[in-house]
């Protein structure tokens, strides 16, 4: 009966702000001396953040378990925790079998070493031992397509090739538990489709799998079970697709239309930020073949000469797809307060999907107001192909010429 | 693979003080072997001279003190050609700072292994043992020739060379622990620990026979672990005076700077990935 191969039981993890970063010799040297004389001045705020909280969790030996959430909601921390990079503040986590960890791709390579001395280095920090590394050199030689500058320094790689071999490297761990962080988001396509390809086999067979990602579609092809991370806890876990739906749900929560409340001292204020479908209305659903309109409310309450408005579209995948400006010169004749509304329209050229708006109000010198995923929509109908950032329809030429 | 896998591994909250898990070193030992192979070739990669570099600096060295010291200030040497003698010294103390300084850089100059991948973090002080000793091992033939130059012969304690090496490494890598786990925290660890090497320098019998500090000051000089260690690797290769008994001192403190050299590490260690 195979039992679990990770066990997560109340894991918290705490970092202080403002304590350990920038600290030199001379500020402790000072802080110590003036406590010795008595003189102790009450110590810097120091910030706390709780990158987890109260996380219990279980992996059952042979199962794929994705990790979804937001930036900052902890899901690398518990990369970390799980791979005992870094200790957990309370709590324990458990691991059985060889863990091997993919947070980053290339982990100490030195550009100095050529190819062959970098695989065997990068194989012993991935935790390989000589002999596996032996036995399976040609194999990993091959996958990446480097061999003939396998004894050419990696300095003088170019990054795709260097992504190759590192990945190669990677992808020939045999670990129990393989633990991967968004590395989907660094290559070109078809190295995220090796890496895809990878992780599918290894889940086939029977290792465990932990996988974080911003990419959905990954994980619901990948994960069977997904746990939701936000702010440090677990939101949901459970059957992927359901918690994916609920994810989903709650970017798109603000669907449409956003207000907010706006703070009487600030310079220019935010108020509302509208996804609006072709006959005005704020839209939950907009159809792909329409085209949008996005509506940015400002309030400018002192003069903010060059004034700006921007907005910017990131797909799910957190790419920027769309960052449009109403300037990019800087006339100098606008800004006097007052209640703004802008609008700029997108014509149908966004494949369907989930899409996030970023609000911008300022000058040509400084950021006024920054909104980040201040709404969500969602497009639908059109061509499912997905991969693609564009959907343009482009028309085509093409004749028979024999 | 199934010893590793009936075994559940834990990560829960520090208490206290931890012991170093000698079991888990050993399972990362070819980690330990690439990682000071790495240091090696790196040093001499796209360097015109290579190797040759582990043969000219001792030599070097040697040179310099032999003039500065011999032929200007005339420092005494035990009876022994003062080139010999200075190179033993010079010998002990480059395998000495150059090793303490890789290991307190052993962390902050591979932040990306120690935020991105498990591995114990005694691994990388250890390491920075290794390439030091294959210096030590070309200086060691060096020696030969010059000893053969200058007929000095060494005799039957020549067999307590390795114990002495051993020793050698055991305070550098009680020092180099230290002074890595400080670097993690203090970056200026490196700008005050490259000042103390250098008064530590002169507080070491590297130049000059330790027979010249007499009376009160011999005292103190017991204190320092690595007169001792310089006198019994003169012993040993040059058939000098063996070490007073008082060195025993110098070796009690070594001993409480290794231990405390462990100590320190296998408390902080967990931390270094939080604030390195």
């Amino acid at each position: 009966m195979p039992g679990n191969a990770v066990e997560l039981q109340g894991v918290s993890k705490r970092y202080l702000l403002g304590e350990d970063h920038g600290a030199n010799l001379r500020e402790t040297i000072t802080v110590l001396g003036s406590r010795l004389v008595g003189r102790a001045r009450p110590r810097p705020p120091v910030e706390e953040v709780w990158s987890l909280r109260d996380v219990d969790l279980e992996v059952p030996e042979g199962e794929a378990l994705g990790v979804i959430g937001r930036n900052g909601a902890g899901k690398s921390t518990l990369l970390k925790v799980l791979t005992r990079i870094t200790e957990p503040t309370t709590g324990v986590s458990r691991t059985r079998g060889r863990v091997g960890a993919l947070l980053e791709v290339g982990t100490g390579f030195h550009p100095e070493l050529t190819g062959r001395e970098n695989v065997y280095l990068n194989g012993a920090i991935l935790g390989m031992t000589r002999k596996e590394m032996d036995r399976r050199f040609d194999e990993i030689v091959e996958f990446s397509g480097v061999e003939r500058f396998l004894d050419t320094p990696i300095k003088r790689y170019s990054s795709g090739m260097y992504l190759r071999l590192a990945f190669s490297v990677a992808a020939h761990l045999e670990p129990d538990i393989l633990v991967v962080d968004e590395v989907l988001a660094v290559g070109d396509a078809e190295f995220q489709r090796k890496c895809l390809g990878r992780m599918e086999m290894a889940e086939g067979e029977g290792r465990t799998v932990i996988f974080v990602s911003h990419y959905l579609d990954a994980v619901l092809r990948l994960c069977p079970t997904t746990v939701w991370l936000d702010a440090g806890r677990v939101v949901k876990a459970g059957p992927t697709a359901d918690v994916v739906g609920a994810y989903l749900s709650t970017t798109v929560q603000h669907m449409g239309t956003r207000e907010f409340a706006s703070d009487p001292s600030a310079a220019a204020s935010v108020t509302a930020v509208r996804a609006l479908d072709p006959s005005g209305r704020p839209a939950v659903l907009l159809q792909r073949d329409d085209p949008v309109t996005l509506e940015v409310r400002f309030v400018v309450r002192s003069p903010l000469p060059t004034l700006n408005v921007a907005v910017s579209v990131e797909n799910l995948r957190g790419i920027k797809v769309l960052d449009e400006a109403w300037f990019d010169s800087a006339p100098e004749d606008r800004g006097e307060p007052g209640e703004y509304v802008a609008r700029v329209e997108i014509p149908p050229v966004l494949p369907a999907g989930e899409y996030s708006v970023s609000a911008w109000v300022g000058t040509a010198y400084e950021t006024v107001v920054w909104e980040p995923d201040a709404l969500g929509f969602r497009l639908e109908g059109g061509n499912a192909r997905s991969d693609r950032l564009l959907e343009l329809g482009l028309p085509w030429d093409v004749r028979r010429i024999d | 693979m199934t010893s590793v896998a009936d075994r559940w591994v834990e990560n829960r909250a520090p208490t206290g003080w931890h012991k170093v898990d000698l079991r888990e070193l050993w399972a990362y030992r070819e980690l330990i072997v690439f990682l000071a192979i790495r240091d090696v070739k790196v040093r001499y990669k796209q360097a015109v001279l290579g190797m040759a570099w582990a043969v000219l600096q001792p030599l070097a060295g040697a040179l310099v003190f032999t003039l500065v010291f011999d032929r200007i200030a005339k420092l005494p040497s035990d009876g022994i050609p003062y080139p010999v003698f200075a190179f033993v010294g010079v010998m002990v103390w480059s395998y000495f700072t150059a090793s303490v300084q890789t290991a307190m850089s052993s962390l902050v100059g591979n932040v990306g292994l120690v935020t991105k991948v498990y591995f114990p973090r005694m691994a990388a002080p250890i390491a920075a043992m290794g390439p030091g000793l294959l210096d030590m091992g070309i200086s060691l033939l060096i020696l030969a020739v010059l000893m053969a130059v200058y007929g000095v012969t060494p005799g039957i304690a020549l067999l307590a060379l390795p114990l002495c090496i051993v020793v050698l490494v055991a305070l550098t890598f009680g020092v180099g622990l230290i002074l890595a786990t400080l670097n993690v925290r203090y970056r200026d660890v490196k700008g005050v620990s490259s000042l103390l090497l250098q008064l530590w320098l002169f507080a070491s019998p590297v130049a000059y026979a330790s027979s010249v500090i007499r009376d009160r000051w011999a005292a103190l000089y017991a204190l320092n672990p690595m007169a001792g260690l310089i006198d019994a690797f003169r012993w040993s290769l040059l058939g000098t005076p063996a070490p007073k008994p008082s060195a025993l001192i110098g070796l009690v403190i070594l001993v409480l700077i290794l231990v405390a050299g462990l100590a320190v590490f296998a408390r902080e260690e967990r931390r270094f990935a939080d604030i390195i």
